[in-house]
C-alpha cells in the first residue's frame, strides 16, 4: 500500500491541474477525517510553532477567514497580509514581495492574486510550500475540493453524477478548478452561460456547454451557481441583472426541473440575480455546508503540505 | 561577368557559396570595389585583396524590418546590417529631430532606417509630419505596435503616405477585439484563465487595411500576418493588384499557443501565438510566396518587464540573434531554398523601405554576411548578446550561425 509522501508528492498546491484522481481523493479523505472526528476529543495541533502567512493581494472575506480559522485550529501562528497594508501599493514587484516573505521564513504561504499565474510565479521563488487561494481566473483549488467533498457527502459519490455549473464561467477560477476536479473524478459536467460569458473551446476540458439553463438542468444531481460580478451585469457582458435572472437565475420554478438537485454557490451570492432566496435557503441548498467543508479542506491541505517540514513519518 | 579595373583596389571574397535572392546560388568569388558589389567571378583577379570564405555561404546582410530597440550586439551576432526601427520608442518617432537622431546613431556599422510614426504620438488621431520625417531619414511610416481604430484616420494616413511614396507599416489586430487580450482564444488560454481575443481579430484588421490600401493606392506592409484568414485576404488582394506585402517572425512559424503553457512570459508576443492550424497555414504561406518578409521583431525585455504574472508582462521577444538559425529551418524543411530565404530576409524588407540593397547584384552596397548554414549551437537565454535574453526558444538546439559581417565592404 502506498502511504506518506508517495501518495501526495507535491510540494505546493497551485491548482487541480496536475493532480491525479487518487491525489484529489486523498485530500478529500484527509478533510473528511477531520469532519468525522469526535467533537469531545481535544484538538490536535500539528502545526504548533509553524508560521502561516496569508498573503491576499485581492480582497477576500470568506476565503481569508476560512484559511485563518483552519490554520489556527491546527495551532499555526497565522499572519494575514492584506493588499491595503502591503508595500504592493508602493510599487514593490511581486517577486520582491515573494523574496521578502521568504526571508521571513514562513513555513507555509497562502496566496491570492488578481492575475492568472501569479501564485505559481511566487511559488517558484520561495522555499516553503505555497497554497493557491485563487489566482486571477485560473484556479482556486481549495474551493473545488470543498465543492467535491460537499457533493460526495450529500450524494454519496461523485462518479457518474451530473453536475451543472452555471454563470460567469469566462471570468471564474472556481469554475475552472471545479471542471478539472469533477471531470477527474468521473462526474458528468455541464456548463451553462450566455455565450458572452462562456470560455472559448471549453468543451476541450471534457464538459458539455449549454446556453439554455432549462435544458442543462435536465436530470441534474447538483447545480453549482457562480457569482456574476456587478460590473459585468450592466451591458458589458449581459444587458441587465433582471434579464440575467430571466435566463440564468435559479428560481424555485426552475429548480423544479431538477427537484432533487443539490444547490451550491461559492459565495458571496447576488440574491435575486443568479439565485433566489427561496432556493438559497431551501431544503436542496448545501451552501452553508460548503462553508463548513471549506475549513476542513483547508486544514487538510495545510496539514498535508507541511508534513515534510514537520518530518512526519513517511513524509520527511 | 567581367570586372573592369577601377580606382580602388578590389576585394575578392573567394571560395564562397554565393547566395543572391535575384541571381540564385553560385560557387566562386564575389568582387567588391568601392564598397559596392562588382560581380561574381570564377577566379580571383590578380590585383585583388583576397578574403577566403572557406567554402561557407556568402549572402546579402540581413535587413530586419520592424525592430523595437537599437541593440547593436544582438544585430551584429544575428548578421543584421540594417534595421527598420519601429516608431514605438519613448518618445514616439513622430518628430524629424527624433527621426534624424535615430537614423544616425548606428553608423557606420549598423544602418538604422526609422519607420516614422504615422500619427502624432502613435495615438491614431492626427497625422504626423511624414514628409519632414522622411527628409530626416525615415524610410516608411507606421502604426507601431498599435491599431488605428478610426478608419477615416487610417485612410488619410494611407493616401498621404502614397503621395510621398512611403510604405505604411501596419499592425493588424482589431483594437476592439484585442483590447486587454494577452493570448489567442482557444483551449490553452481557457485552461490558463488568460484574457484572450479570437484569431479573427487579425483578419478583421487586415481586411480593413487592404480595402483602404486598394482605395487609396498606397503601399501597405502588414508587419505580421499570422492566421490562415489573414493570408487568404492578402492573397486575394494581391491578385487584385493591391500593393501589399506582409511579414512574419520565426516564432509564429515554429511555435503555437501551447508555448505559453505554464505562463511562460517569454512566449507572450504581439500578436499572440496562434493555434496549430494557423501556424501550419503560415508555413504554407511561406512556401507559396505569400509571406514577403521574415523579421525578428526584436524587442529585448528584461526581468522587470517579463518576470511578472503573464497578463502583466510586456509582450515581445529578443529575436535578432536567433533569426538566421530559425529561418534556416525553413530551408532544411524544404519550404524555400536559400535564395528565396534571403529574399525574405534581405531583398523584400529593403524594397519595403525603398532601399537599394539586399541582393548581390552589381552596384549594390557590399552588405555581406558570411555564415555557416550547418554550425550547431544551442539557444540559451542566459548567454545571449542581446540587451535581454527573452527568447521563447530558450534551450533549443539549432543549426546555422553568422561568421563575419561587412557593411558597405567594411567588416563590422
Amino acid at each position: 500500500m502506498i502511504a506518506g509522501r508517495a501518495v501526495f508528492p507535491h510540494r505546493h498546491l497551485l491548482g487541480i491541474q496536475g493532480l491525479q484522481p487518487h491525489e484529489i481523493l486523498f485530500l478529500l479523505d484527509e478533510a473528511e477525517a477531520r469532519l468525522d472526528a469526535p467533537a469531545d476529543q481535544p484538538p490536535l495541533q500539528p502545526l504548533r510553532g509553524l508560521t502561516q502567512i496569508n498573503a491576499f493581494y485581492e480582497n477576500s472575506t470568506r476565503t481569508l477567514l476560512s484559511f485563518e480559522i483552519a490554520g489556527k485550529r491546527l495551532g499555526a501562528d497565522v499572519v494575514n497580509m492584506g493588499v491595503a497594508q502591503s508595500s504592493v501599493k508602493k510599487g514593490e514587484t511581486l517577486i520582491d514581495t515573494a523574496q521578502t516573505l521568504n526571508a521571513m521564513r514562513a513555513d507555509i504561504l497562502v496566496i491570492r492574486h488578481a492575475s492568472s499565474g501569479a501564485v505559481q510565479l511566487i511559488a517558484d521563488k520561495v522555499d516553503c510550500p505555497v497554497l493557491n487561494a485563487g489566482d486571477g481566473r485560473h484556479e482556486h483549488p481549495t474551493q473545488a475540493l470543498l465543492d467535491a467533498l460537499t457533493i460526495r457527502r450529500r450524494l454519496g459519490g461523485i462518479a457518474g453524477k451530473r453536475v451543472v455549473i452555471c454563470g460567469d464561467l469566462l471570468h471564474s477560477r472556481v469554475a475552472r478548478s471545479n471542471i478539472l476536479a469533477l471531470t477527474a473524478l468521473a462526474a458528468e459536467v455541464r456548463v451553462c452561460a450566455p455565450s458572452t460569458l462562456m470560455p472559448p473551446a471549453v468543451e476541450r476540458m471534457f464538459v458539455t456547454p449549454y446556453t439554455d439553463f432549462d435544458a442543462a438542468l435536465d436530470g441534474a444531481h447538483a447545480v453549482m451557481m457562480l457569482r456574476l460580478q456587478t460590473e459585468r451585469m450592466d451591458g458589458a457582458f449581459v444587458p441587465s441583472p433582471r434579464e440575467y435572472r430571466l435566463r440564468y437565475g435559479l428560481t424555485p420554478e426552475r429548480l423544479a426541473l431538477a427537484p432533487h438537485a443539490l444547490v451550491m454557490h461559492p459565495g458571496p451570492m447576488n440574491r435575486g440575480v443568479e439565485i433566489d432566496s427561496a432556493v438559497a435557503d431551501g431544503p436542496n441548498s448545501a451552501i452553508t455546508e460548503q462553508v463548513a467543508m471549506g475549513v476542513a479542506v483547508r486544514a487538510a491541505c495545510l496539514d498535508v503540505l507541511t508534513r515534510r517540514t514537520r518530518r512526519v513519518e513517511g513524509w520527511a | 561577368m567581367s570586372v573592369t579595373a577601377g580606382s580602388a583596389p578590389a576585394v575578392a571574397f573567394a571560395n564562397a557559396r554565393l547566395v543572391c535572392p535575384v541571381q540564385g546560388e553560385a560557387t566562386g568569388t564575389l568582387i567588391v570595389r568601392d564598397g559596392a558589389v562588382a560581380g561574381f567571378m570564377a577566379d580571383v583577379p590578380a590585383d585583388a585583396a583576397v578574403i577566403d570564405c572557406g567554402g561557407k555561404w556568402l549572402a546579402p546582410g540581413i535587413v530586419d524590418l520592424g525592430v523595437f530597440a537599437v541593440d547593436r550586439p544582438a544585430f551584429r551576432a544575428g548578421g543584421i546590417v540594417r534595421v527598420g526601427l519601429m516608431p514605438d520608442q519613448s518618445p514616439a518617432l513622430d518628430d524629424p529631430g527624433l527621426v534624424q537622431r535615430a537614423s544616425l546613431i548606428g553608423r557606420p556599422d549598423l544602418w538604422i532606417h526609422p519607420i516614422a510614426a504615422a500619427t502624432r504620438g502613435l495615438d491614431g488621431i492626427e497625422l504626423a509630419e511624414m514628409a519632414l520625417c522622411a527628409s530626416a531619414g525615415a524610410r516608411a511610416v507606421g502604426t507601431g505596435g498599435r491599431w488605428i481604430a478610426d478608419s477615416g484616420v487610417m485612410a488619410r494616413v494611407l493616401s498621404y503616405a502614397r503621395d510621398l511614396d512611403l510604405a505604411v507599416v501596419a499592425h493588424a489586430e482589431d483594437g476592439g477585439l484585442a483590447a486587454g487580450a494577452v493570448a489567442t482564444a482557444g483551449e490553452t488560454a481557457t485552461r490558463l484563465g488568460l484574457s484572450a481575443a479570437p484569431a479573427a481579430a487579425e483578419a478583421l484588421a487586415v481586411a480593413r487595411d487592404l480595402m483602404l490600401a486598394e482605395e487609396t493606392g498606397a503601399r501597405l506592409h502588414l508587419r505580421q500576418v499570422t492566421t490562415a484568414a489573414g493570408f487568404a485576404l492578402v492573397r486575394a488582394a494581391r491578385a487584385r493588384g493591391v500593393a501589399v506585402t506582409c511579414g512574419i517572425t520565426p516564432a509564429h512559424l515554429l511555435l503555437d499557443d501551447r508555448a505559453v503553457s505554464d505562463f511562460r512570459t517569454f512566449a507572450r508576443l504581439s500578436p499572440p501565438l496562434r493555434g496549430e492550424a494557423d501556424r501550419l497555414a503560415a508555413l504554407t504561406a511561406v512556401a507559396d510566396g505569400t509571406v514577403d518578409v521574415l523579421c525578428s521583431g526584436h524587442q529585448p525585455q528584461g526581468p522587470e518587464a517579463k518576470r511578472l504574472p503573464f497578463a502583466d508582462a510586456e509582450a515581445g521577444m529578443a529575436g535578432a540573434e536567433t533569426l538566421l538559425a530559425l529561418a534556416l529551418t525553413l530551408v532544411r524543411d524544404g519550404l524555400v531554398d536559400l535564395p528565396q530565404l534571403f529574399a525574405m530576409l534581405s531583398r523584400a524588407p529593403a524594397r519595403v523601405l525603398n532601399l537599394s540593397a539586399g541582393t548581390l547584384e552589381p552596384g549594390m552596397p557590399a552588405d555581406l554576411l558570411l555564415f555557416d548554414a550547418y554550425a550547431p549551437w544551442r539557444i540559451e537565454a542566459g548567454t545571449m548578446k542581446a540587451a535581454a535574453g527573452n527568447t521563447p526558444f530558450d534551450g533549443l538546439p539549432v543549426q546555422g550561425r553568422p561568421l563575419r559581417l561587412w557593411k558597405g565592404g567594411r567588416e563590422v
